[in-house]
């Protein structure tokens, strides 16, 4: 009896014990072999993808100086799901921000997710960074992310380089490749060359301890994808001549347009006033984007592409190449001048010269009677059987130049309008009420015309090249590649034959041998110009095209300084300069140097009013 | 020296090698726990697993040592074993050093030893050389008084250093006493208070007291109509709806606050993913990503990258789990389940009812390490902090377990020698 009870305690008690053990074998084949659940948990738990963003490209000048290159920044990343126990007071000393900022960074957060990282605090400054990553350990769910942010080595060009900023919501939305916190190009060629100098987001795939911190590369980087870097971009800009020219134009407003006649690439463009591109950098850009966004005086506008300015005297020489070429001007044709247009009564007036003069000398001297006879003869060709036609025809060589329309330079925003249509004067006189006499300040550059100093380099390059030109355009290489764009190697003829530039040109060379430029000749240098006085409101723009040498020219260029007034007096000289300085690499003109470094042109500011 | 060779020849070679290939693979997980690109150095004392080498060594030459000593030491010296651990629990209480919360280590240079570790073994042995003597009846209340009063001086003085998880080992001696003739409804008794208590805290208590008695109900319909069997059953309603009515009462009034929320969380009632539902929670994560076959050895991303807590001593099952899968588990949890049923067997084979009740003790203490410790990783014991026998880092529960084991291997192996 007593032997047959404690043999079945025995059962009993192994039976209990095994029980036990197979109930565990049977939850554990659950937890691990059934359900998944916990095996995703794990992965969640220690995998992280991490961004791995591309180096942006570098950007050199034609030279090969490095313009704008990257320097490294940290944004502060959390993982709200993470956190646990922290010390906010002391966290909150470390970068600066009080309790409420941070329960207001960590509310938004949480709302974007709880589980996949977002910026807390983007672009730690230096120090902030070095400190932080002292105690980073004490913060589970914070982890820093490089990226980096664009520096500019020169303070110039700020137009032309422009600036990345983080990518705005519209964009994401409409593209496959950006995500919220990417850099995007958002002016000038970081815009233009966007795709290029991007490169390729890649991605890590991280193991992570309980606290955050990377622990390497999941099963030897299988999982990952690198980065591919951007492409480096070098650009036809000479960054010597570019920062002399805003020099030269500093404390004046206008710009300085210069193009390689034989390719169309642009050695500068300065536009003034400018900016220091570092301003637009990390997390000063938006205080500094809107200052400058509100300045009466514009920095941010690019005038030397986008402004309208009227071309004044310089037009007469896209004048002189379309009458010959409609066949109503000879080098010889002379037409009288008696201080103005005769058949206008005196108007437009003209400055004291000989009289009459052919075309040649028409051209050095600028002579506003002479222009005004060879707008009306080409307007009133017999073949024309109403102004509407004549004016299209004439506007169709204009259109050929460059004027009236968009060049196609590869910068995000171009100047389009410029040259009026039949439309407008029907509009402004009525239908059949207009004639060559109503629009003769046309001839002279002055009414409705308007051209961007690029515009009027450019047409100083299709006489450089004595008929045709290259799209201007900023970008000489990309990558290891040379540039190879066709639109950029195709030449594009105006409507005028090559056979009549030559007399124009003549008449640029004399115009700055010995006439309205001749103060501002250049030893051992021809230059052929041509300078104006744009009419308009206030006091007229100081404007002078030209381009040298004479034979194989190497540069083309327009200037103009607003409310300068006389062409020869700051648009000359400077643009001189500028080739002299180009072409030489030296100034022999310190004197003048001096004067246009130091001349200031510039609205009265506002009286203060307390 | 014929003693020792007779000693060789008469040792169980089944529990030695079980125990070793338990050690073993303890020491390897404790590695895995401790194991990163900076620590993968194989043998590094200032590290767990260089530590527990040491403690192994102990182990290993305490046991020789119990191996080599007369059989008939232990019996005659069980109570001063006993007491010795007592003043020793005493002592620890006034000049131990205090560690989360517990007032139970001896600090002796940079190790520690926690002296309610080895009141387990000595219990053990009291209780079996009380229960063993030939004048003592179970039956008797006075017996019974006694043997409980045996088992709750440790228990008191544990309690009184706060080590709730070591004195509630005590609890496994039921096994002992039923298996020496303490009635089954004990047993009974225990497991229903437990799912009494546990199905209170879950369901409305008036549902159940109606369930309770329809099925009290049932029986009185089924059962011979007895006057006995109307009382015993009308009297287990009323003791069970007693409990039921009662259980608000204990957990709201006798149990501590983390203690509530242990249970809770076990219950799922109450979501507590920052302390100790989310050491559970990452312990299953852990022993989840194992899988089938694990991840492999020193591979486990939970356990390397420190998302399980304590996972070198209270968490350490995790380690199996993720490094060696379910293949790991089944073979940890059969070898524990082999060496219980071993020591029963062996146990019941023994002409000493000493020896007898001593193994039985071993194996009840054995049991409620591995039910509670693995019980907590996957989510079915609530987190009480004892230590998984031979895995567990941990240079006190190594030795007491060791000696333990040993002294029941030479108890067994002098067997032969005992006449009556
Ligand atoms: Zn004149």
């Amino acid at each position: 009896m007593i032997q047959s009870i404690s043999t079945n305690r025995k059962y009993i008690i192994i039976a209990i014990f095994l029980s036990v053990g197979l109930i565990f074998l049977a939850r554990l084949f659950y937890i691990q072999v059934i359900d998944d659940s916990y095996f995703k948990s794990a992965q969640h738990n220690f995998l992280r993808p991490v961004t791995q963003y591309p180096s942006r490209g570098l950007i050199y000048d034609r030279k090969g100086k490095l313009l704008v290159y990257n320097e490294p920044v940290y944004d502060l990343m959390v993982t709200p799901k993470l956190i646990k126990h922290i010390d906010t007071v002391e966290f909150c000393g470390l970068i600066g921000i009080d309790k409420e900022e941070f329960d207001k960074k960590l509310r938004l957060a949480k709302k974007y997710s709880k589980d996949i990282p977002s910026p807390f605090e983007k672009q730690l400054s230096k120090e902030t960074y070095g400190t932080l990553m002292e105690k980073l350990d004490n913060y589970p769910g914070f982890f820093v992310q490089p990226r980096t942010l664009r520096r500019y080595n020169d303070k110039t060009a700020a137009h032309l380089l422009g600036d990345i900023g983080e990518v705005d919501s519209a964009t994401i939305k409409t593209s496959k490749y950006y995500r919220d916190g990417d850099y995007i190009g958002k002016s000038g060629i970081e815009l233009t060359y966007e795709p290029e100098l991007r490169g390729k987001r890649g991605s890590k795939l991280m193991m992570v301890d309980v606290h955050g911190r990377l622990m390497g590369s999941f099963e030897k980087g299988k999982y990952d994808t690198l980065a591919v870097g951007g492409e480096n971009l070098a650009t036809s800009m000479d960054a010597d001549l570019q920062a002399y020219g805003e020099s030269l134009m500093q404390n004046k407003i206008g710009g300085i347009a210069a193009i390689e006649p034989s390719t169309g690439e642009i050695l500068a463009m300065v536009s003034t006033p400018s900016y220091d591109p570092n301003l637009l950098v990390g997390r000063i850009r938006a205080k500094n984007y809107a200052t400058l966004l509100f300045d009466p005086l514009k920095p941010l506008y690019n005038r030397a592409l986008l402004s309208a300015y009227p071309p004044g005297s310089t037009f007469k020489i896209m004048m002189a190449l379309i009458a010959q070429q409609e066949g109503v001007l000879l080098p010889e044709t002379r037409y009288p001048c008696a201080h103005g247009y005769p058949p206008g009564g005196g108007k437009p007036a003209c400055h004291v010269h000989p009289s009459p003069l052919d075309l040649v000398q028409a051209i050095a001297y600028s002579c506003n009677s002479y222009f005004s006879y060879v707008f009306k003869s080409v307007f009133d060709k017999k073949q024309f059987s109403n102004s509407e036609e004549s004016f299209e025809n004439w506007r169709k060589h204009v259109l050929s130049f460059g004027f009236g329309r968009k060049l196609g330079v590869d910068l995000p925003t171009e100047l389009s309008g410029g040259v009026p249509t039949i439309e407008h004067y029907d509009k402004v006189f009525g239908e059949n009420h207009w004639k060559s006499s109503t629009i003769l300040s046309l001839g002279i550059g002055q009414g409705e015309l308007g051209a961007s100093p690029l515009k009027m380099a450019n047409v100083m390059a299709i006489v450089a090249n004595r008929g045709y030109y290259y799209i201007p355009h900023v970008v000489k290489s990309i990558g290891d590649k040379k540039f190879q764009f066709e639109k950029y190697t195709t030449k594009n003829y105006t409507t005028v034959n090559q056979d009549y530039f030559y007399v124009v040109i003549e008449g640029m060379e004399d115009a700055v041998e010995s006439g309205t430029a001749a103060a501002s000749k250049v030893k051992d240098i021809t230059i052929c110009g041509k300078t104006g006085t744009a009419e308009n409101p206030g006091k007229s723009h100081s404007v002078f095209v030209g381009f040298a040498p004479k034979d194989n020219p190497k540069i083309a260029i327009a200037v103009l300084v607003e409310h300068g007034g006389w062409g020869a007096d700051w648009a000359t000289p400077i643009a001189t300069l500028m080739i002299e300085k180009y072409l030489t690499g030296t100034i022999a003109r310190p004197e003048i140097e001096k004067r246009m470094m130091d001349g200031v042109i510039l609205p009265a500011p506002k009286p203060i009013v307390n | 020296m014929r003693e020792n060779k007779s000693i060789l020849q008469h040792i169980d070679w089944v529990m030695v090698t079980l125990y070793f290939v338990l050690i073993t693979m303890g020491w390897m997980c404790i590695y895995a726990s401790v194991y990163n690109e900076e620590h993968n150095k194989l043998i590094d004392f200032n590290l767990n697993h260089g530590k527990q080498l040491i403690w192994i060594g102990a182990g290993l030459l305490i046991a020789l040592l119990l191996l080599i000593m007369d059989g008939k030491f232990y019996s005659a010296f069980a109570y001063i074993i006993y007491g010795v651990t007592l003043v020793l629990l005493i002592i620890v209480l006034l000049v131990g050093r205090r560690v989360k919360g517990s007032q139970s280590w001896f600090e002796i240079g940079s190790f520690k030893l926690q002296p309610a570790e080895f009141a387990k073994f000595s219990t053990t042995l009291a209780l079996a050389k009380f229960l063993s003597n030939p004048n003592i009846k179970l039956k008797q209340n006075k017996t019974k008084l006694y043997a409980i009063a045996l088992l709750l001086l440790p228990i008191a003085l544990i309690l009184l250093q706060n080590d709730t998880g070591s004195a509630l080992v005590y609890f496994s001696f039921i096994f002992v006493l039923y298996r020496e003739g303490l009635s089954g409804n004990y047993l009974l008794l225990g497991f229903a208070a437990i799912v009494i208590f546990i199905l209170a805290l879950l369901v409305d208590k008036i549902t159940l007291i109606i369930i309770f008695g329809s099925i009290v109900l049932a029986f009185i319909v089924l059962v011979r109509k007895t006057k006995r069997n109307i009382f015993s059953l009308v009297g287990i309603f009323l003791i069970c709806s007693g409990m039921v009515l009662s259980v608000d009462y204990v957990f709201n009034h006798v149990l501590q606050e983390h203690q509530r929320t242990r249970i809770n969380v076990l219950l799922g009632k109450e979501q507590d993913l920052k302390d100790k539902g989310w050491n559970v929670h990452q312990s299953m994560i852990a022993i989840g990503d194992g899988g089938f076959f694990g991840r492999g050895f020193l591979k486990g991303s939970q356990t390397t990258f420190d998302f399980v807590p304590k996972q070198s001593t209270d968490f350490i099952f995790c380690t199996v789990g993720e490094e060696f899968g379910f293949v790991g588990v089944f073979v940890v949890i059969s070898l524990f389940m082999i060496l219980l049923a071993r020591i029963i067997f062996i146990a019941e084979r023994q002409r000493s009812s000493f020896s007898r009740i001593y193994g039985y003790g071993v194996a009840s203490i054995l049991f409620f390490h591995i039910m509670v410790n693995i019980g907590m990783t996957i989510g079915l014991a609530p987190v009480i902090g004892i230590p998984l026998p031979f895995f567990t880092y941990g240079g006190s529960s190594l030795l007491a377990f060791t000696m333990m084991l040993f002294v029941f291997i030479r108890l067994d192996a002098h067997r032969l020698q005992v006449l009556s």
